[in-house]
């Protein structure tokens, strides 16, 4: 008994046909093939699986995707616009905010909603809402520059 | 970042991976879709030791959706294979086949059309065990009444050749039992004003890569089979899956995406051999792809129980070190001795003892196997070493940096095992890495009068695997382009922009002229692993001198074509230079083969042996890397909660590469070294394992950061590394525990002696007062 659901992803319209129990991340993975977010532990605390819902950073690993239903979803492939590169992939990229890239979509993806919300974040405002999402390659300072680089921009 | 001035192609900033990543395209193993791939689900034992009386998978095939069942019966009577296998002795099997050794020890697997299927199935598999008592600590392990965790231990005919002389301790828990000796150790003591002797304990931990394990594999018609793999060294586990399924390796190909982290977990067969058995039973495609549980039980970092005891005469010199090791290697071997081994070559630390006796034993216990980790038992032993430095600082009343400085290492010195040290700049790391905390100076005063400062200090040295092999290669395209073959594992080291860096800048060509392949074991020539910060040094160099094959083939034709003395062509910012004439990579190219087309292949090899080809001297490391690690924490009185405010790392580079690949390294594994000083750690209860989740197993998160890691690349070129490069990936990591503990001693006189240093324990420590 699957269920038509209708998203909005990356600005396009789709409609899927999906299990309820299916997760948001298992739907737009395996089946809009979006695999720029990743499964890191399954059970919300990582931030690897981190997607925008109507622009709230949500962890997709953990809500289900007929929740999603008539909603707006971002993921890491709709960030840059074609070609051009948003602000803080340019920033990553710039200040070495990634090394095996695994934690990049969720951090990035957080950071864009962080911005959205508040353009002018101070470092501790950076630390607390970036709070939960792990680097495991220890990025984080590089991360720390990215991301206030382009909020002084 | 300083760098000293050389030709860089990699610019600040620069990566290859770096576009894929950025953008959600990168593709890692789970990301990767198979046309009728099968879901493989694995049963894993619910308790830490028993015998596994029979296992009945009936109800399990009975599910609609499953393909193949595997069980202990298709190991024993199953389809010709070598039941046991492991990368030093053969003491795992594919599921468990007599007894299970550790909770998560896999015990039969399901492959389905779908997940759900796999895992409904293989929960319905049952599984008789009739208990044994486990052994859940090294200390009882070693006790000569301990339940054995292995009744008998296999030996492969052809083991590694450093490990070669190590055997398991027959009717004994221990595993193996490394000796270093050097002088005579009683005398020693007999000569020394002071002896100190203290006990240092670190828990069990595990890497966290953020991408857990996985495995596809899918037989050919023919007979071949294509493995995709999470691994850190495909031709190990090639080698291993040819001799369990007795294969030649030719037929076994593995393809390695890139990698969501390492950190040493994903070195050796992991879930490879399982998910191969499976695929041959079910004859699909089969994938399988571990949970974060599951994670916790497939590998984890050694815990350890350390006794060292220290002589030390009355100036301060140090004399004496004996040291008793005891490395928790949990169920199987896996390369537990190689860990042992390395960390007794360094239990004295970077300082110049004159007698030593290090005892360093690998030993099993009832815990999922440990295996490498960033660090490779060098962050245990240098735990015991350099917190026990600054205890000796302390009782003589001495600066811990000059006492430090006094017996460090220096160019020329004689190490524990006899041979000289070259390319060795510990001294220069330590003195750096003072200079950058303003060592001698007081910590500022903090604004908050219920909070104390304080600063630590720790140094290292560390040995990279010896002998090794890398092999390399390189093409040539018609265009003046060039493709690289290497089997270095890109898994965010930063290592695919190295090589080609190295190449780039020996051709004399732009870094975006070059591409790297990415492993293929079909295709790229053998390499020995990606781990023990080897892949700079070995395979850098092997590229290095597959790229100056190729320059010379170039000049040969020259020489030929315009009648020229070899000896009078060279090879300059990618051109061949002659006479008064530059010609271009692209034309030699087309006048060589009459039109726009061929290929030039370049080779290079790199192999290394515990004998100096120069000197004919000992090495039992192709190279050392050292360095050094300073911290100031500051500490609330009346909670004890600690706050690493800074933090320096000093690492002996040789050379520069690439520079942010460089910066990552050093700052990446300091941040490693942060966690495991702080929180990490994996707890049991009962042989049951408490936290196999990222809830309850802490990881230290953008909060936890000190407001400063500085990273210092010093730069003592090796004569064997790619323009002068040493390894880099584990040596920052190493100082970070001791210097917070030395730190939080010169706070608030608490010695913490046990890992992670926690809240709790400065606080009861200083109760104690
Ligand atoms: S995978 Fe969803 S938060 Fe970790
Ligand atoms: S870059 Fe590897 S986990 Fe962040």
């Amino acid at each position: 008994m699957k269920k038509a659901i209708t998203m909005e992803v990356n600005g396009a319209s789709c409609q899927v046909e999906v299990e309820p129990w299916r997760t948001l991340l298992e739907v737009v993975r395996e089946e809009l093939d979006l695999t720029g977010a990743k499964l890191g532990c399954d059970i919300q605390v990582c931030g690897a699986c981190t997607l925008l819902v109507d622009g709230k950073p949500v962890s997709a690993c953990s809500v289900l995707a007929v929740d999603a239903d008539g909603h707006r979803v971002t993921t890491v492939e709709g960030l840059a616009d074609g070609d051009r590169l948003h602000p803080l992939q340019e920033a990553f990229m710039k200040h070495g905010a990634l090394q095996c890239g695994y934690c990049t979509s969720g951090f990035l993806l957080t950071a864009k909603a962080m911005l959205d919300e508040n353009p002018r974040p101070d470092d501790e405002q950076i630390k607390s809402y970036m709070g939960g999402s792990f680097c495991r390659c220890g990025c984080y300072q590089e991360i720390m520059q990215a991301i206030r680089s382009v909020a002084q921009a | 970042m300083a760098i000293s001035e050389r030709p860089l192609s990699a610019q600040d900033g620069q990566r290859l991976d770096y576009q894929a990543k950025l953008t959600g395209r990168a593709a890692y193993l789970a990301d990767m879709k198979m046309p009728g791939v099968c879901e493989g689900a694995v049963l894993r034992s619910p308790v830490a030791h028993a015998w596994v009386r029979y296992v009945d998978a009936s109800e399990a095939l009975k599910v609609p959706g499953v393909v193949a069942v595997y069980t202990k019966d298709d190991v024993v009577q199953g389809t010709g294979i070598e039941p046991y296998y492991g990368p030093v002795f053969k003491d795992q099997t594919i599921v468990a086949v007599d007894k299970v050794r550790h909770v998560g020890d896999p015990v039969a697997a399901v492959a389905a059309e779908t997940r759900e299927a796999a895992e409904e199935a293989a929960n319905l598999i049952v599984v008789e065990y009739e208990d044994l008592p486990p052994v859940m600590d090294v200390r009882d392990s070693v006790k000569e009444d301990a339940v054995l965790v292995h009744e008998t231990v296999r030996i492969p005919e052809h083991g590694f050749a450093d490990l070669a002389e190590l055997k398991p301790i027959e009717n004994t828990n221990v595993c193996t039992h490394f000796k270093l000796r050097k002088g005579d150790i009683e005398q020693g003591f007999a000569e020394c004003a002071h002896v100190f002797e203290d006990t240092f304990i670190l828990p069990t931990t595990q890497h966290v890569a953020l991408e857990p394990h996985g495995c596809v594999a899918a037989f050919q018609p023919d007979g071949r089979v294509n493995l995709w793999s999470t691994t850190q060294n495909p031709f190990v586990v090639r080698t291993q899956l040819a001799n369990i399924f007795k294969m030649p390796v030719s037929k076994i190909r593995i393809m390695v995406p890139y990698l969501g982290g390492g950190y040493g977990s994903k070195v050796y067969p992991k879930i490879e051999p399982l998910t191969m058995a499976l695929a041959q039973k079910a004859k699909r495609p089969v994938r399988i792809l571990l949970s974060r549980e599951e994670v916790f039980y497939t590998v984890t970092k050694h815990a350890a129980f350390i006794r060292m005891k220290t002589g030390v005469k009355a100036d301060g010199t140090f004399h004496a070190r004996e040291a008793e090791v005891f490395l928790d290697t949990g169920a199987f071997a896996e390369i537990g001795p190689r860990v042992a081994k390395k960390s007794a070559y360094t239990a004295a630390g970077p300082y110049k003892f004159k007698h030593v006796k290090i005892d360093a034993k690998s030993v099993y216990t009832n815990k999922p196997p440990a295996g490498a980790f960033r660090g490779f038992g060098v962050s245990q032993s240098a735990w015991a070493s350099e917190s026990q430095t600054d205890i000796i600082a302390k009782a003589l009343n001495r600066d811990p940096y000059e006492l430090r400085m006094q017996n460090i290492y220096d160019e020329g010195d004689e190490f524990v095992t006899g041979e000289k040290l070259w390319s060795i700049g510990v001294k220069d790391c330590l003195e750096k890495v003072a200079k950058e905390m303003k060592w001698g100076e007081p910590p500022e005063a903090p604004a908050d009068p219920s909070k104390v400062r304080g600063k630590g200090l720790a140094a290292l040295i560390k040995a990279t695997i010896t002998p090794s092999i890398s092999c390399a290669a390189i093409k040539l395209n018609e265009d003046g382009s060039v493709n690289v073959f290497t089997s270095t594992v890109e898994m965010g080291q930063g290592s695919d922009t190295a090589m080609a860096a190295i190449v780039a800048d020996t051709l004399g060509i732009s870094l975006d002229q070059v591409s790297v392949l990415g492993v293929d074991t079909d295709v790229v020539p053998y390499d020995l692993t990606t781990s023990s910060s080897r892949s700079t040094f070995h395979m850098g160099k092997a590229l290095e001198l597959a790229s100056l094959d190729l320059c010379e083939q170039l000049r040969r034709f020259v020489s030929e074509e315009y009648e020229v003395p070899f000896e009078e062509t060279r090879m300059e910012g990618g051109k061949v230079l002659f006479r008064e004439s530059a010609l271009d990579i692209r034309e030699v190219l087309f006048n060589h083969f009459g039109m726009q087309g061929g290929t030039l292949v370049g080779r290079g090899e790199v192999k290394t042996s515990t004998v100096d080809p120069d000197t004919g001297d000992k090495t039992t490391s192709s190279f050392w890397f050292v360095g050094a690690g300073g911290s100031e924490v500051e500490i609330d009185k009346d909670t004890g909660r600690l706050r690493v405010l800074k933090h320096a790392t000093a690492v002996d580079v040789g050379r520069v590469i690439t520079p942010l690949g460089c910066q990552q390294q050093l700052v990446g594994g300091a941040i490693t070294g942060m966690g495991q000083a702080l929180f990490e750690q994996m707890v049991w209860d009962n042989g049951i394992l408490v936290n196999p989740n990222l809830v309850d197993y802490v990881l230290p998160a953008l909060g936890d950061m000190p407001d400063e890691i500085t990273p210092i690349p010093v730069e003592v070129p090796h004569k064997n590394g790619p323009f002068g490069a040493k390894g880099i990936g584990e040596t920052s990591l190493i100082p970070v525990a001791p210097s917070i503990a030395n730190a939080v001693d010169d706070a608030v006189d608490v010695r913490i002696k046990d890992l992670p240093v926690t809240a709790e324990k400065i606080f009861l420590g200083m109760l104690d007062k």
